[in-house]
């Protein structure tokens, strides 16, 4: 059992005291994450104690502890897998090595900007979330929120680890810079557009961690792989939290859907105003919501085309998802892959050199899990007996990034003209009085038990607690 | 594991209407039972051992689902991965149909008695084979070094003393099946000392069926040594109206109705106290982990109001107290209102319920796994005195909780238990 060392200042489970360089520079970063969070973490939450669920050690049993933590008292530190003896690079011209304990020299450049980029986001989402705890919806999806909060804040560590580690004075300096970046600001933004968007209300939270957790998912799994073993590992540990961030999303646009139908229902209409009027959000709202985070975390996965990813794959440093379960070649030379491109106002298919569409292959993995999760809600529809279906819209639909940023395509993936787009804008994202809207449902609710009317209760508490469980102690 | 299925399966599955598909129990699982497609994450019947390692990681709660099925016609994995949701629970009749078919025939109400006989509430866990693991070996019979010293059996039952009930008080929600009051007997000029974790005897007046007394039933004291009103010559008790047998049929408890139903004013015929090793210890720096469920609650109310009341004077020096309580469901929990507004400084409390409607079951021993870290810092520290009362279930499942929290710890629970036990640190009282 790998134990984690609580008796330092940092917890961990790398040995930190036998490395009094590498100490001694956290040492020094510490205060700095401290101050960032109390500038930047959730607003007017000091002092709270939170049932959080905390990691012990890294194996099954231990990850997992839940209990009420105080707020800036969580075990902010560095946690790894084991290491697996005998491992591979598995993909890429490095097949068959061993894996690197150490950064390969040639590839230093470009393992440190996957690690800045993978970190940077950690913070920034974070950031994205801060006031949200001033309009929680219930004492439970509060404790969510805060749950979300630390483990983002933890995976920063996790990378600024590797940065102090493997990366000297350029990995120092990187990681000082991920506390000064902030999000959505105009002179130092964070590194990728969706971390700079706001998220205003807690329908565009849910959709956030459904969606652009669910990007973070399939990042990490790609970097699971990677034949630079302190990476696999530290984000295989970063996985197992991920999940709890997609479920946040999952169950919560999940459970704002069962109270709309409830309501629909109960008032036998499905006039929106009339919805609205009943204080819950609906439907077609709800669409335009998934419509805009789906486009724009599709984004995140970089552009269709990619000799960045070619060079990340085939130097053994970001692999696909699930790669060693893939029955390929794992070296992908001379094979192709279908990308969408436009031409002559029509989208078409393009066969691209495999290698170069990896960012490609990734994004369509995603959208395949995504689309399983749309499915689900639309079962919450379909229980309550109302004739809608959500869906995710097409993969063209309001990017920004590739060749298909700028290129007028509606959500059924016709292209269409300029003015076409943009007078049908409102009908397919958010408009500013959708986003109005729902902000002005939202309202701090925090007695045990209770929930704010536009959202039903969960199916179950955290850890099995009674939905009624005092998940935050306000002290 | 292949191990070959038993008559009857707890069969662990997953719910496909809440799990997110996340992995994390795939990834989790030591023994790779657990797989998934693009549609849904299913466990496969014959490699699940009933670890339990994938349990808390499940940010959903989707991977507690338990159908009881019989073993050769358990769930497959192809079966799994087409479901939209999870399949009813088979009625007893249909089980019972089912392993008769299976028998080829034969009575479905013997099968049925089988299968209850069979069939534990939480899935048999010991995959080793190895002998039954006998929880009351380790229980203690001494008692902590600095407890105070006790007064035993002043007196008996060819004389007992009488005490006036001064107090009686339901101390859970109206209505509840499992009705409990807190009843307060005072002693007058009689001379009846007592120490928290004791107990006495209640001798119900009139005579059995067969014309003979009724013989004493025993309760434990829920009042600190200097009683339930300070100063006065008093204490308390917690007492539970029995209207049903362990097995659910009607019967009418003769001492806990009589106790239920007393007035204030009615006399009482008292003998003990009982009780020489299931005692506090009283140097203020030591630390208390009470695990109770239902009226096993009162010897704890007992040192936990001793503590407050040393707390209030100033003499406490910050041992630690952690509570874990199990009741049915919060309703039934007796003295809620008053343990919740406990400071929480003061004492760590854990409850778990185990029929909150719509909830899954959750037993002291699971809210004592997920708080391990903190139970392993207890239980190496020489300070620490462990107490276990309730119902005689219970008892198991808790020292092995125990047990496991120390093993997965590292450290060896054949020494450690045997030091609690030789150090009277370890007190089990069930019933």
């Amino acid at each position: 059992m790998s134990t984690i060392n609580y008796s330092e200042k940092i917890p961990n489970n790398v040995n930190l005291s036998e490395d009094k360089t590498l100490q001694r520079a956290l040492e020094h970063w510490q205060p700095n994450y401290l101050n960032w969070w109390n500038d930047m973490g959730p607003d007017g939450s000091n002092n709270f104690d939170v049932y959080l669920r905390t990691a012990v050690s890294v194996d099954a049993d231990g990850w997992a502890q839940f209990g009420h933590v105080k707020m800036p008292d969580y075990r902010w530190g560095i946690f790894l897998n084991p290491k697996e003896e005998g491992r591979q690079v598995n993909f890429g011209e490095h097949k068959g090595e061993a894996a690197w304990q150490d950064v390969p020299g040639e590839h230093r450049a470009n393992l440190r900007r996957i690690i800045v980029t993978q970190g940077d986001t950690e913070p920034a989402s974070v950031e994205q979330q801060r006031h949200l705890g001033l309009t929680c919806p219930s004492q439970y999806d509060l404790r969510n929120l805060f749950q979300v909060n630390v483990e983002e804040g933890r995976h920063l560590w996790a990378m600024v680890y590797l940065l102090h580690k493997y990366f000297g004075r350029d990995g120092r300096e990187e990681a000082e810079a991920l506390l000064d970046r902030r999000s959505g600001d105009s002179d130092n933004p964070r590194i990728l557009q969706a971390f700079n968007e706001p998220t205003p209300d807690w329908l565009s939270f849910y959709m956030f961690t459904y969606f652009t957790d669910r990007d973070g998912k399939f990042q990490l799994c790609a970097l699971a792989e990677s034949g630079f073993d302190p990476l696999a590992r530290t984000t295989k540990f970063m996985l197992t939290e991920e999940a709890h961030h997609m479920f946040v999303g999952e169950s919560g646009v999940s459970r704002v859907i069962a109270r709309t139908c409830q309501v629909m229902n109960e008032l036998k209409t499905d006039d929106p105003a009339k919805i609205r009027a009943a204080g819950v959000i609906d439907l077609p709202t709800i669409q335009r919501y998934l419509n805009f985070h789906f486009s724009v975390t599709i984004d995140l996965f970089g552009a269709d085309e990619s000799s960045n990813a070619a060079i990340f794959y085939n130097s053994g440093l970001k692999g696909r998802y699930e790669e060693t379960k893939r029955g390929d070649d794992h070296r992908l030379q001379g094979q192709t892959y279908k990308v969408l491109g436009l031409k002559e106002g029509h989208l078409i298919e393009r066969e691209v050199p495999m290698l170069n569409a990896l960012n490609e292959v990734l994004r369509d993995d995603y959208i395949k899990d995504s689309i399983g999760g749309v499915q689900r809600w639309n079962k919450v529809i379909e229980k309550a007996g109302i004739p809608f279906k959500l869906q995710a819209p097409h993969k063209a639909f309001n990017r920004k990034i590739g060749t298909l940023a700028g290129a007028h395509i509606s959500p059924d993936g016709r292209a269409v003209s300029a003015t076409e787009f943009a007078a049908r804008q409102n009908e397919w994202l958010p408009s500013v009085e959708d986003r109005a809207f729902v902000a002005s449902l939202m309202g701090r609710v925090t007695e045990a038990g209770k929930f704010a009317n536009w959202i039903a209760p969960p199916v179950m508490g955290i850890n099995r607690q009674p939905v009624d469980f005092d998940y935050v102690r306000f002290n | 594991m292949n191990a070959p299925m038993p008559a009857v399966l707890r069969q662990h599955l997953i719910d496909p209407e809440i799990c997110i598909r996340c992995n994390t129990c795939e990834a989790t699982c030591p023994v790779a039972a657990i797989t998934h497609d693009d549609r849904n994450y299913v466990i496969e019947a014959s490699k699940c051992n009933f670890c339990m390692a994938c349990i808390s990681p499940c940010p959903t709660g989707s991977i507690d689902n338990w159908r009881q099925v019989p073993g050769a016609k358990a769930y497959t994995v192809e079966e799994q991965l087409l479901w939209d949701e999870l399949p009813p629970e088979l009625s007893a009749e249909q089980l019972a149909a089912q392993l008769a078919e299976l028998a080829g025939g034969g009575d479905a109400a013997a099968v049925v008695d089988a299968v209850a006989a069979a069939t534990p509430e939480t899935p048999a866990t010991d995959p080793t084979g190895e002998a039954a693991f006998n929880s009351a070996q380790w229980g203690a019979q001494v008692p902590p070094w600095s407890a105070a010293h006790p007064y035993t059996k002043l007196y008996g039952p060819k004389a007992p003393t009488m005490a006036t009930v001064v107090g009686n008080v339901k101390v859970n929600e109206a209505g509840t099946e499992n009705e409990t009051h807190h009843i307060v007997l005072d002693f007058g000029s009689m001379p009846f000392p007592v120490l928290e974790g004791q107990s006495i005897g209640v001798i119900p007046p009139g005579v059995d069926a067969q014309g003979k007394p009724h013989h004493a039933r025993q309760y434990s004291i829920a009042s600190p040594r200097n009683g339930e009103r300070p100063g006065y010559n008093n204490l308390s008790l917690t007492v539970k109206r029995v209207v049903n047998d362990p097995q659910g049929r009607p019967i009418h408890g003769v001492a806990s109705n009589y106790l239920c139903d007393a007035a204030v004013g009615d006399k009482v015929q008292v003998i003990g106290p009982f009780g020489a090793s299931f005692l506090m210890p009283n140097h203020p720096k030591s630390h208390l982990v009470m695990i109770c469920t239902g009226t096993g609650s009162a010897p704890m109310r007992a040192m936990t109001e001793w503590r407050r009341r040393l707390r209030q004077s100033g003499k406490f020096e910050g041992g630690k107290l952690m509570l874990f309580f199990g009741a049915r469901t919060q309703a039934e929990l007796p003295y809620f209102g008053p343990l919740t507004s406990l400071p929480k400084d003061f004492i760590d409390i854990n409850l778990a319920f185990s029929r909150t409607p719509g909830a899954p079951r959750r037993y002291v021993q699971d809210l004592m796994r997920e708080r391990a870290a903190d139970l392993v810092a207890l239980l190496k520290d020489p300070n620490t005195c462990f107490y276990v009362c309730g119902l005689k279930a219970m008892e198991e499942g808790v020292v092995l909780a125990l047990r496991d929290i120390a093993q997965n710890a590292g450290l060896n629970w054949e020494t450690l238990g045997a030091t609690l036990k030789n150090e009277g640190r370890l007190h089990l009282e069930t019933y």
